[in-house]
């Protein structure tokens, strides 16, 4: 098990219903736990759409998780 | 002022030229991305833009330093608004300074291109009929989505 705390941006945010959370996880890699908190949260984007940073820096969703690890899901992104 | 940063207030287009001056570049190009009344059909009355701060200071200062690299330009600055904008405001400023006009063109281009396409920003467009919705995330989002999942931000369907 690892405990990782998460942040969530956007639409992301307003489905979860918060903008941050720590979650105790027995997910082998960061897909697993996107799968956990999208049954969780109801999230209406797939894993295919969004991209995923670990301690802020993208990261492979093969990424396996350590205690103390910051997630971010990350929709796709506007600016400009 | 080289680099890429937010601004929570209104950009201010000529100081930021200003922090490019250099006698040594006979080419200055900028772009400004302002808030437009019309998306995809639907009429737009605001924005609002978040970022994943960390993250995007990164990436965007990434893309800043291949564009010095890439056109050999002498100094290159994008900033980019966060929090409520109006129509009409500047949402994005990117000014480029260089020898010759050809590679601030290119550069200018590359940087705003890059910064939409890999800088974790997002923008909710609220709509002259009350409705919003997240860019690049909702339309596509319900063509996929399940019947009756949970939609969680407080709007029919129909966007």
């Amino acid at each position: 098990m690892a405990r990782v705390r998460l942040k969530y941006y956007a639409v992301l945010r307003e489905q979860a219903g918060r903008g941050e959370e720590t979650v105790e996880t027995g997910a082998a890699d960061a897909a697993g736990l996107f799968e956990e908190l999208a049954a969780r949260h109801g999230f209406s984007l797939g894993r295919d759409r969004l991209r995923v940073a670990v301690n802020a820096e993208f990261a492979d969703w093969s990424r396996t998780l350590a205690d103390g690890d910051e997630i971010v899901f990350i929709p796709p992104v506007a600016g400009g | 002022m080289n680099g890429f940063s937010f601004s929570r207030g209104p950009i201010d287009p000529a100081a930021l030229a200003a922090g490019l001056a250099d006698v040594a570049a006979g080419g200055f190009v900028s772009f400004e991305g302002r808030v437009r009344n019309e998306n995809e059909g639907r009429e737009v009355r605001r924005l609002d833009y978040e970022a994943f701060e960390e993250l995007a200071l990164k990436e965007g200062a990434r893309i800043v330093a291949e564009a010095v690299e890439r056109f050999g330009i002498r100094g290159a600055c994008c900033v980019h608004r966060l929090g409520e904008l109006g129509l009409g405001e500047v949402a994005v400023w990117v000014g480029v300074a260089s020898g010759h006009r050809a590679e601030a063109f290119a550069a200018c281009r590359y940087i705003i291109d890059e910064v939409k396409h890999r800088v974790p920003i997002w923008k909710k467009e609220h709509y002259l009929d009350g409705d919003s919705g997240w860019v690049n995330c909702e339309r596509c989002a319900e063509a996929a989505a399940q019947p009756g999942h949970a939609h969680g931000h407080g709007h029919p369907h129909g966007h």
